[in-house]
């Protein structure tokens, strides 16, 4: 019987380690090596819809002496940059903006269906006006990236703030919170995780839209290469240009800038809500 | 657990409810909660109010702590109106502090953080000085070690005696309880009551405490305040006269199986009247 059990335990760290398929990172290699092997594959063969694309060994020859340009890596940074801005312009208007609707009932009354009317319109139908209002191609540009994240983040404010539970409230209220209390220490702290969703939301979209408004750019006082003006106009260039490769790289390009931004969103997340790391 | 006969002691915290009304609007019309509902809590006891599901308890400990108005009638704590006829909502405030069914401890705050709350928002203490406080608190209630965990990392037993200390920070004269033990186990519930009379008999405040659990309310209360379905007034006190302080062992007590009885009684025949006219949780 003992033996028995001193058998099973010795046994239980073993099944505690995760095995070469349980790694989380082996994992993912063996997802995105199966997907490139697919489409490598489909595209030789020549299959249809999925045959149109240039395969994974045309994309990366193309890529490849890009990696030593300093126009793509000036197009990195451009668009990280229009990006960044546009977000944290995003996110220095709607947060208050979507606390004060949530707050108070009549400044929801007012705003909301200004809010409602602007919130369908697509940032790409903004491009032509962004052109008009705004002084500088860059301040259109970022203007046209800011329309795309700030619905996201005021949405979820919103929403985050009206889901509090009333009882912290009323528990607030009757230990003596003023309300400057209660807006500190109950609405921003109970706000913050749905803050950290809209964001994280918000910076995907935004890089959804950077292709409309690097469509601006025009180049964007790119020196000396065809890719100076950021991904999004990258894209859009290659596109016109007719370089199907290219085209590709510029969308892979966008792709990782976009999931390197919310995972860096996502971290930052974490670290400002620790109580939420229990659960 | 050598406390003096706390009831005698306490000389504040005593509540006067006088033909309280409660209307609301719903939408199918107007819904009588609270009718013309008369109670005399005393200093120091711990006055236990049973009743049906939905029978307006929650109201009436709703218009005390001041998140709720009345239609008619008045309250008042230690001679001073909270609210009458003039002033129809009380202001909620740390000398009547309540403790949720759910548990409202912030889930952001340590439980520390949690429990020094009330004095620093009231500007009473500095922070450093509320923690001091509340660790002493936390300490005396059994809860060391946890202080730097968020609530959401300790068991709910912990956390609705973490409640509790963070209500007793304020140094409330009453004490609004609205069925705390609910949501707990009958172990851990055993438990919770021997660590409530526990603090009570070191605090000494005036207990209003809503339960369904009738042994919960003989056990604990003074006095239990049966209430009549909606709406909701007193049909039955019942003086429990099992001298505090009180353990388990008084369970089984042939006066404890007595007072039961009367209570079950009277108890059952508002169940059943709620019952049959359907009356929802509000």
């Amino acid at each position: 019987m003992s033996a028995v059990a001193a058998d099973s335990m010795r046994r239980l760290p073993k099944r505690k380690g995760p095995g070469f398929f349980g790694n989380v990172a082996v994992r993912a290699v063996i997802s995105l090596a199966v997907f490139i092997a697919f489409w490598e594959i489909a595209s030789r063969l020549k299959w249809p819809w999925i045959g149109q694309a240039p395969a994974p060994s045309v994309v990366l020859d193309a890529w490849i002496p890009l990696l030593t340009d300093k126009g793509y890596w000036y197009s990195w940074v451009q668009s990280s940059r229009r990006v960044l801005s546009g977000f944290i312009a995003a996110m220095i208007i709607g947060i208050p903006l979507g606390l004060a609707m949530a707050t108070s009932r009549i400044f929801n009354d007012i705003t909301f269906p200004v809010f409602e009317i602007l919130r369908p319109i697509p940032p790409l139908a903004w491009v032509p006006a962004a052109i008009i209002f705004w002084p500088t191609q860059e301040l259109s540009i970022g203007f046209v990236i800011f329309l795309g994240a700030i619905y996201t983040i005021m949405l979820n404010v919103i929403g985050g703030a009206r889901s509090i539970d009333i009882r912290f409230f009323q528990a607030a209220r009757s230990m003596g919170s003023s309300n400057w209390d209660i807006f500190r220490r109950i609405i921003l702290p109970g706000v913050l995780p749905s803050i950290i969703v809209g964001c994280e939301v918000g910076i995907g979209i935004t890089w959804n839209v950077v292709v409309a408004a690097e469509m601006i750019s025009g180049g964007g006082g790119a020196i000396q290469s065809r890719a100076g003006g950021g991904l999004g106009f990258f894209i859009w260039n290659t596109y016109i240009g007719g370089s199907y490769p290219l085209i590709v790289v510029g969308m892979i390009s966008i792709g990782v800038a976009g999931w390197i931004s919310s995972a860096i969103i996502r971290r930052l997340g974490i670290a400002v809500t620790p109580w939420l790391r229990l659960r | 657990m050598n406390a003096p006969a706390a009831q005698a002691a306490a000389s504040k915290g005593a509540i006067r409810i006088q033909n309280v009304d409660k209307v609301y609007d719903a939408k199918e019309g107007p819904v009588q909660a609270v009718s013309d509902c008369t109670l005399d809590i005393r200093a120091g006891e711990i006055c236990m109010i049973v009743g049906p599901s939905g029978c307006g308890k929650t109201t009436l400990l709703n218009a005390i702590a001041g998140f709720h108005d009345i239609t008619g009638g008045s309250i008042h704590l230690d001679g001073e109106m909270l609210c009458g006829p003039e002033r129809p909502k009380a202001e909620p405030g740390p000398d009547r502090v309540v403790v949720f069914q759910n548990g409202a401890l912030f889930p952001w705050k340590t439980n520390l953080e949690n429990v020094a709350f009330g004095p620093v928002v009231q500007g009473k203490m500095t922070r450093s000085q509320a923690e001091q406080k509340a660790r002493g608190m936390m300490a005396d209630a059994g809860l060391i070690g946890v202080e730097h965990n968020y609530p959401g990392e300790v068991s709910s037993g912990m956390r609705r005696r973490v409640e509790i200390v963070r209500a007793l920070m304020n140094d409330p004269k009453v004490l609004l309880l609205d069925e705390p033990f609910r949501a707990l186990d009958q172990l851990t519930k055993s438990v919770m009551h021997e660590a409530l009379l526990e603090i009570y008999y070191r605090n000494k405040v005036t207990i209003f405490f809503i339960t369904h659990d009738l042994e919960e309310a003989i056990f604990l209360g003074h006095r239990v305040a049966i209430m009549t379905t909606r709406p909701c007034k007193p049909k039955k006190i019942l003086e429990v006269d099992i001298p505090h302080p009180r353990d388990y062992s008084v369970l089984t007590s042939p006066r404890f199986r007595e007072l039961m009885e009367e209570t079950v009684s009277a108890v059952h025949e508002e169940a059943v009247k709620a019952f049959e006219a359907g009356e929802k949780e509000m």
